[in-house]
This record gives structure tokens, C-alpha cells and sequence, in this order.
């Protein structure tokens, strides 16, 4: 399928703990068409954040072919995997993950800079996506002053701020009480719906589940047909 | 944006940093002191060298210009020096050390100021009986000994009579035939001090005297003051070498530790910039951004520390030691501190940079 923003083929991952090979993924192919909201469920160590980290250019593929935007990404060297992770893709993370020495602007603003050594002000549709996001009002402050829920927006933005291609969130709701969660779902279909954001989200709720346009299954570092 | 997040983690820790800077500053003020010291002793020394007034020294054989040296020459040799052509003056002293860097000196009063020109007293004045010593305003202030007091040097009780000005030749003066008599050492005095009508025949009054004692060293007083230079001191160079080696290795390992804990405390942080697409060397900028701080903070801490050193050494033990302000040491001890802090950060920012950032996401 070429016109697949994600196409995933027989996709091995072995991690080397030791003298031990622990295989996460054995096989695993997958197509996401741009602009699609995709949900990823299954049991734990199924690979699902194996999966994440490989599309998302932080680890290697053992072997298979991934292509993220067109790129061929097994045959990326360290620098162009951190070329990947500046252009192509954001991540969001159960744990938020936001530098906690940074107020939720200054987490942005060093993702933007990090990306594209770009400082200055941010532009007028970010600037929308922030009041989408309703944490407009919140930027001056540490993370460690702000809900949960205002972290996860936060990192959403952070994520988003250099125009990713694709949005990998990986249980970006797992940490959450409903309302939070329900408001951070809400961004996320909003954001595919009003800017095609393609997003990929892994979860174990079957109604953070049912936001998504798709839901493919994962068991035994394989996507399961459906 | 970079050195706003460097900033920040600074800050963040303001308590480590602030120590690790102090660390490196107390390893600045170290060397500075160290430096401060050697100069400002010599410095010292070459004041009141230059206060005598005289035009050429004479010092006996086998001592250098800034050694003291033992008492072998005949007091008869200032009669042949005054024979001399442009000699008007020819004065002895008698330098013995004492314990310590203080020594004591035997000047004959009314020859030695009609070379040098009058004491200036701050109190008493001129010696009155064969034990009277004469002391520099500093020596009374460091040690609290006035006209009337007594103060014991090579196992005799000295009055003092007579406190002067500081910038002499020496601190403690004792009439030259009583040190003579004290040591058992009549008719010799340790250097010849010489004036000349005419200052500039001093070459040509060098070059005939050491014609006629050419196992003497005999020095122009500009010659003996550029003696006074921290290369002249036997060992000081390589003590000063060696201050500096350890201020190296200690600030190399404070930083070291520093950064070390840093890394390990931060590991989460750092597999987040690499998501966010942090190069390896991002992550190395980013350390030593933060070790140049710190390396900053303590070269500022210890030129602070280092005029305090210098106020204190001056105010209080200024009659033994001496101190000065050295602003060209700065730089040095700036590029000592960025050399010692960036060795520090070496091992712990690459195991930062080559961190796996899964592992580094999942880290607790
Ligand atoms: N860094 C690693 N080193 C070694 N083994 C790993 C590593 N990361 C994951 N694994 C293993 O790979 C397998 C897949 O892990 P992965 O984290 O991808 O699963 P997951 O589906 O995300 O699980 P969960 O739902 O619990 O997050 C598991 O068996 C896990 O133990
Ligand atoms: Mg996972």
C-alpha cells in the first residue's frame, strides 16, 4: 500500500539481556493509512511499546521492513534515526514525561529547539492547538504545579509542536482519572479530526479503544489479523 | 533555550551546585593564595631592598642575591670600599635569621641612615643601651610590641626603643656590635651596602670591584630587585607546580562525582531529550555547558575568597608574611578550573550520551 504513512512487514525485534535473546516482536506487519486514529490493544509484553520505540526511531529493528513517511527505517545509522525522532515523530508517554526543571512553555520551547534549533515565538496555529488543549493559561508553570491530565496535554503539545507526521502515545491515558482522560481523548480525536493528525495509540481501555477509527490487536510480538 | 534547561538544572540542585562551585573556588583561592603569597613576600623583600637607598650590594661568596648570607665578610673591606672612586658610603649589616621567615638585623645607626636617610618613628627613637631593638609599624601591629616592651630573639631579652616606618631593609634592628657579640662573630657583617656620588658610575663601580673581589657577588640595586622573582626561589616554582597538580585532580574529582550523580539522577531526563531527538552530542553540549557553569561559578567564588585571603593575611600576620592581589594569575586559574571541570565531566557525560534511551525511558 503506498499510500500507507506506516507500512510494517515482518517486523523481528530480539533484545539481548545478557546471554539471553528475548525475542518482543516476531513477525509483526501492519498498514496505517495517513490521517488515520489507530489503537493498539493487547495483553502486556504482547510488543506494543517495542513497536512504539521502533516506528519512533529509538531502537533498531533486528529485521523486517519499516517505512515511517516513505523512510525506510532499517536501514537508518543513529543519526538518522535522530533525524526521525526530530521531524517524523512524537512521543506521548504514560508517565507524561515532561523535564521537570522546565515550565510546561519551556518543555515545548525545547522541543522545538532540540528539533530545529528554532527559538521565537510560536506560531498562530500552535498557538490554537494550546487553547484546544486548554493549557493556554498553565504555561508558565513547572510541571510538578500542574493536574495529571494538564501534564498529558502538555505532553501532547510538546509532541506536536514540531508537525510530526505521526503521534505515537503510548497509554497516554493509563495514569489518568476518567474526566482527565476523557479530556485528553477528546484532544486527540479532535486533533485527528480537524487536522488529520495521524495518531497511533497503544491502550488497555476498550473506551479509549472505541475513540479510535481502528482497533488492531497484538499477542506474541505479532499484529492479529482481523 | 538550551542554556535555559542547563540554567535550570543548576537550579534545581542549588545545593550541590552550590558546593561543587565552592569546591572548585576553594581550589581557585588555593592556588591564588599560594601565588598571592609568593609574590607579595617578594615584593616585600624588594621594597625594602629598594627603600635602603644604596647604589651596589656586596654579598660574600656562595649566596644568591636573595639568599641571606652568612656573616664572612670583614668589616675592614668597607674601609677599601670607600676607597673606591664615586664610593661616598660603604655600610655593613648583619642579617641573622630567626625562627620562621623573620630575621633579625645589626645595623650601625648613625652609618646606616646616613646612607638610607633617617628612620621615620612612629614612636621612641634611636637605640639607647646595647639590648635596644628598633621595629617596623607592622611587626608592632602584628605582634602588639611597643617602645617599652621586650621582645626575646636568640635567647636575650631586646627593649624596644624606637618603632619606624615599614620599607627598610629589615624589621628588627639591633645595634651591628651587640648581634656581632651575641653571635661570636666580631668584625664581620653579612653584605656591604654602597653609595656613589654619582649613581650613574654604577656599572663602571661594579665592573672595577669585581675585578678586585671576583668571588664576591655585588649587584646594582636594580639588578638584586629583579632577583626577587618566584624562579629564584629554590623550590617555590615546583611548590607552587605542585598546588596547582592537586587543585587539578581535586576539582577533576569533584566535578567528576558531581556530574556523575547528576547523570545517574537524571538518566529518565535524558532518554526524554533523546525522544524528543537529541544527538549524542546534545546531550554531551548540554553537560558541559553545565560543568562550564559551575567552572565559572568557582573561579568567580574564588577570586572572591582569594581578596579575602588577602585582606586577612595583610591585616593580621602582615609583619610575617606578605600577600598580593595577582590578576594575572586570573585567567590561569580560569583555564586550570575549565581544564580540571571538563576532565570531570568527560567519563560522566559520554555514559550520558551513549545512554540507551528505552532503558533510560524505563528507568525508575
Ligand atoms: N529494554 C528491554 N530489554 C529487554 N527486554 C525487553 C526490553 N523492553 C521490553 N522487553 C521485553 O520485550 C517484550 C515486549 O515488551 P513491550 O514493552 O514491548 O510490551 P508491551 O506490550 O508494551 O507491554 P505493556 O503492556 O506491559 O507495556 C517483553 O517480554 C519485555 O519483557
Ligand atoms: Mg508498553
Amino acid at each position: 500500500m503506498s499510500d500507507s504513512i506506516i507500512s510494517v512487514q515482518d517486523l523481528r525485534k530480539v533484545y539481548r539481556v545478557g546471554e539471553l535473546d528475548v525475542a518482543a516482536l516476531r513477525g509483526a506487519n501492519l498498514e496505517v493509512p495517513k490521517g488515520e486514529f489507530l489503537a493498539i490493544v493487547g495483553p502486556s509484553g504482547s510488543g506494543k511499546s517495542t513497536l512504539f520505540y521502533i516506528l519512533g526511531g529509538l531502537a533498531k529493528p533486528t529485521s523486517g521492513k519499516v517505512a515511517v513517511g516513505g523512510e525506510d527505517l532499517a536501514s537508518l545509522t543513529d543519526s538518522g534515526r535522530t533525524r526521525l525522532r526530530r521531524s517524523k515523530v512524537g512521543f506521548v508517554f504514560q508517565r507524561y514525561n515532561l523535564l521537570p526543571t522546565l515550565t510546561a512553555l519551556g518543555n515545548i520551547e525545547i522541543a522545538r529547539y532540540i528539533a530545529g534549533r528554532q527559538t521565537g515565538p510560536l506560531d498562530k496555529s500552535f498557538l490554537e492547538l494550546l487553547r484546544l488543549l486548554r493549557i493556554e493559561n498553565r504555561l508558565d508553570h513547572k510541571p510538578r504545579a500542574l493536574s495529571g491530565g494538564e501534564q498529558q496535554r502538555v505532553a501532547i503539545a510538546r509532541a506536536l509542536v514540531n508537525h510530526p507526521a505521526i503521534l505515537l502515545a503510548d497509554e497516554p491515558t493509563g495514569n489518568l482519572d476518567t474526566e482527565n482522560a476523557t479530556a485528553v481523548l477528546d484532544v486527540l480525536r479532535d486533533l485527528n479530526e480537524r487536522l488529520g493528525q495521524t495518531i497511533l495509540m497503544i491502550t488497555h481501555n476498550p473506551e479509549a479503544a472505541a475513540y479510535a477509527h481502528r482497533t488492531v490487536r497484538m499477542r506474541d510480538g505479532r499484529v492479529l489479523d482481523n | 533555550m538550551i542554556n535555559r534547561l542547563v540554567f535550570e538544572n543548576l537550579r534545581h540542585r542549588k545545593v550541590r551546585t552550590g558546593l561543587s562551585a565552592l569546591s572548585i573556588g576553594f581550589q581557585v583561592t588555593m592556588i591564588l593564595a599560594i601565588v598571592g603569597l609568593s609574590q607579595g613576600m617578594l615584593k616585600d623583600s624588594a621594597d625594602r631592598a629598594k627603600g635602603v637607598g644604596a647604589d651596589i650590594w656586596v654579598k660574600p661568596p656562595s649566596t644568591s642575591a636573595i639568599q641571606l648570607s652568612s656573616a664572612t665578610m670583614p668589616e675592614k673591606m668597607l674601609d677599601a670600599f670607600m676607597l673606591q672612586p664615586h664610593v661616598i658610603r660603604a655600610v655593613g649589616s648583619y642579617t641573622v635569621p630567626l625562627s620562621g621567615l623573620s630575621t633579625l638585623t645589626g645595623i650601625d645607626y648613625q652609618k646606616f641612615t646616613g646612607l638610607s636617610g633617617p628612620f621615620k618613628f612612629v614612636e621612641g627613637g634611636p637605640f639607647q643601651g646595647k639590648f635596644d631593638v628598633i621595629v617596623d609599624r607592622w611587626y608592632q601591629e602584628t605582634y602588639h610590641k611597643g617602645v617599652g616592651d621586650t621582645v626575646k630573639a636568640l635567647e636575650k631579652e631586646w627593649h624596644v626603643c624606637g618603632v619606624v616606618e615599614p620599607g627598610k631593609l629589615a624589621r628588627m634592628f639591633v645595634p651591628l656590635a651587640t648581634l656581632q657579640d651575641v653571635m661570636s662573630n666580631p668584625g664581620k657583617v653579612s653584605q656591604a651596602l654602597l653609595k656613589l656620588d654619582n649613581p650613574k658610575e654604577t656599572f663602571a663601580v661594579i665592573s672595577a670591584l669585581k675585578v678586585e673581589l671576583p668571588e664576591y657577588k655585588i649587584y646594582s640595586v636594580e639588578e638584586l630587585v629583579s632577583q626577587f622573582s618566584v624562579e629564584n626561589v629554590p623550590g617555590l616554582k615546583a611548590f607552587i607546580n605542585v598546588i596547582v597538580g592537586l587543585s587539578i585532580i581535586v576539582g577533576f574529582l569533584v566535578v567528576s562525582l558531581t556530574m556523575y550523580t547528576t547523570v545517574l539522577e537524571r538518566t529518565r531526563e535524558i532518554g526524554i531529550l533523546k525522544a524528543l531527538g537529541a544527538s549524542p552530542g546534545d546531550i554531551m553540549g548540554i553537560l558541559v555547558r553545565e560543568t562550564l557553569l559551575l567552572a565559572a561559578g568557582g573561579w568567580f567564588a574564588g577570586i572572591l575568597l582569594s581578596f579575602g585571603a588577602n585582606w586577612a593575611i595583610n591585616h593580621f600576620v602582615r609583619a610575617s608574611i606578605q600577600s598580593v592581589i595577582t590578576p594575572d594569575w586570573w585567567p590561569i586559574v580560569a583555564a586550570i578550573a575549565v581544564v580540571a571541570s571538563l576532565l570531570g565531566a568527560l567519563y560522566p557525560g559520554m555514559r550520558a550520551a551513549r545512554q540507551d534511551a528505552i532503558e533510560a525511558l524505563s528507568y525508575e
